[in-house]
């Protein structure tokens, strides 16, 4: 059953991103690029996002818990530390470079373009790598 | 050249926040994509795997159900420069992870939630996106 819930929820991100032309990303590099051929859609995208998000997560917290699930799983940490300002640079330059951060790059799958297929390993390589790391440092801390 | 698409665009962002909104109402989770992407690799943590492979799967057949519904398909400029694609994923593979978050979960999930880390992470990722823009755009010329 959440399977094919999230699989529902999934594709209406997807079409989001679709119709929000996010699945392009001349148009992200094109927001990117304030002193060239500048396109603000992004920020119309994040506006719409952000704004729907607010009001919504608002009257679901109204609730006890969740429609399936015991709780709401929101990140415990507080304090702004070093891997998420590392990692949110990082992520910044390759989303410079490329054009796609995860979602887009993933609706692109089956688009064709032979710089997705370039993109999308790499990703998963990377990700691998931050979550091999981050498990060292847990145990080491332990 | 990209056109701007402000109604489009904030149409398309709405249905990506409506899409967090009813992944927490369902089952308390954020909606960012690196996040549910990452842990499809392991190690494995919590029992959530296919819900996860069912988002993905929900993005990744997103662009297809847009050409069924609406006969137009999703056009896109991806860079053929390979070498480029694969470092710009591995980087933003490794950046979000690290990171705990790209512009999903920290830029719509968090900033929807008022998380102080999600802002710092907003604002890091943006910085350098924008500034590797430029220097890729007007200092190399690329």
């Amino acid at each position: 059953m959440s399977f094919v819930v999230n699989l529902a929820l999934g594709l209406l991100f997807g079409l989001g991103l679709v119709v929000s032309g996010m699945s392009d990303p001349a148009k992200v590099l094109n927001f990117l690029d304030l002193f060239g051929t500048w396109d603000p859609s992004l920020a119309f995208v994040m506006g719409g996002a952000v704004v729907t998000a607010f009001i919504g997560y608002r009257l679901v917290f109204k609730r006890q818990k969740p429609l399936a699930a015991a709780s709401f799983q929101l990140p415990a940490k507080k304090e702004v530390d070093r891997p998420l300002l590392l990692g949110s640079a990082i992520f910044g330059i390759g989303w410079g470079l490329g054009g796609f951060c995860p979602g887009p790059a993933l609706t692109a799958a089956t688009l064709g373009a032979a710089g997705t297929y370039a993109f999308l390993p790499a990703m998963f390589v990377g990700m691998w790598l931050a979550r091999i790391l981050a498990s060292k440092r847990a145990a080491a801390a332990a | 050249m990209t056109e701007f698409t402000p109604i489009a665009s904030t149409v398309g962002g709405a249905l990506i926040g409506l899409s967090a909104v009813l992944l927490m109402a369902w089952e308390g989770r954020i909606a960012g994509i690196s996040g549910i992407a990452s842990r499809l690799l392991p190690p494995y943590a919590d029992s959530a795997f296919l819900s996860r492979l069912g988002f993905i799967l929900g993005l990744v057949a997103a662009p297809m159900i847009y050409l069924l519904v609406t006969g137009n398909e999703v056009l896109q400029t991806v860079s053929l420069n390979l070498p480029l694609m694969a470092a710009a994923g591995l980087l933003v593979g490794f950046g979000s992870a690290h990171g705990s978050g790209c512009t999903s979960g920290h830029g719509v999930c968090g900033l929807s939630r008022l998380s102080i880390r999600s802002l710092a992470a907003t604002i890091t990722f943006m910085a350098t996106a924008f500034a590797t823009v430029f220097i890729v755009r007007h200092v190399l010329g690329a």
